[in-house]
């Protein structure tokens, strides 16, 4: 499954943004979820928190999440800031996403 | 401070609408895409505080300059209760509300300058500079 956040997002939306997502995954029972959030304007500790969660709780579902495509001035604000996204996988774009994980489910047969 | 936009805070879309005129303002003013995206982290953080903590107030963006130098200026205030610790509030990963509590040791990384007031009961006004290299 993949997710392109389009714009700017609000709190009220990367509150729906996280609903929608883990409905979605246990509906079309996916095993790998690539959200791609080149869009973003900028990842405030609001929007990374709720970033974290839906991959926290995507994994619960047995699935893995990649966020691809954090601009390296809105990575460059998020240090800055102080905010890890840890426990969550990143690569640099959809591409790298996807090979990261055709590489895991390759592994684990 | 001249030219002045005031963008009142009321709910989570005015914290979008505060950052994005920050953030064109500031590369307006000449900063860099990379200082435009600090500038705006801050004020999204900000604005975010005045919507959990106080529910409305202001967020003002303009130029600052001094003799040398020229910036740019953000002012966020709001008549919500005040900060009872401000001490508490300076230190990485305190928080009231639950969420993660970085948000004004961070913002003050992202900036040059930082300037907190705050009377229990009356308000606060947070005042943040950068400066152009």
């Amino acid at each position: 499954m993949i997710a392109t956040v389009q714009a700017a997002l609000t709190d009220d939306d990367l509150v729906h943004l996280r609903r929608a997502m883990v409905e979605r995954v246990v509906v079309s029972r996916s095993l790998g979820v690539i959200i791609d959030v080149t869009a973003m304007d900028i990842m405030d500790s609001f929007a990374s928190r709720t970033l974290r969660e839906v991959a926290q709780m995507i994994r619960l579902r047995g699935a893995e999440t990649v966020i691809v495509g954090i601009q390296p001035e809105v990575a460059f604000a998020m240090v800055q800031l102080g905010i890890t996204l840890e426990g969550v996988v990143t690569a640099l774009d959809l591409e790298e996403g996807l090979e990261y994980l055709n590489q895991k489910f390759k592994s684990n047969g | 401070m001249s030219d002045v936009i005031c963008v009142p805070i009321n709910s989570d879309k005015d914290i979008v609408t505060a950052r994005q005129e920050g953030r064109s303002l500031a590369l307006e003013l000449g900063f860099s895409e990379t200082d435009s995206a600090l500038i705006a982290t801050a004020i999204s953080e900000l604005a975010r505080n005045i919507v959990t903590y106080a529910k409305r107030g202001e967020v003002h963006i303009g130029t600052a300059t001094d003799a040398h130098r020229e910036g740019i200026l953000v002012v966020a205030k709001d008549k919500g209760s005040g900060i009872a610790n401000v001490r508490l509030a300076l230190q990485d990963g305190f928080s009231t509300s639950g969420s993660l509590g970085l948000g004004l040791p961070g913002v003050k990384r992202l900036m040059d300058d930082f300037e907190l007031v705050t009377d229990v009961g009356r308000g606060t006004t947070v005042t943040i500079r950068k400066w152009k290299e």
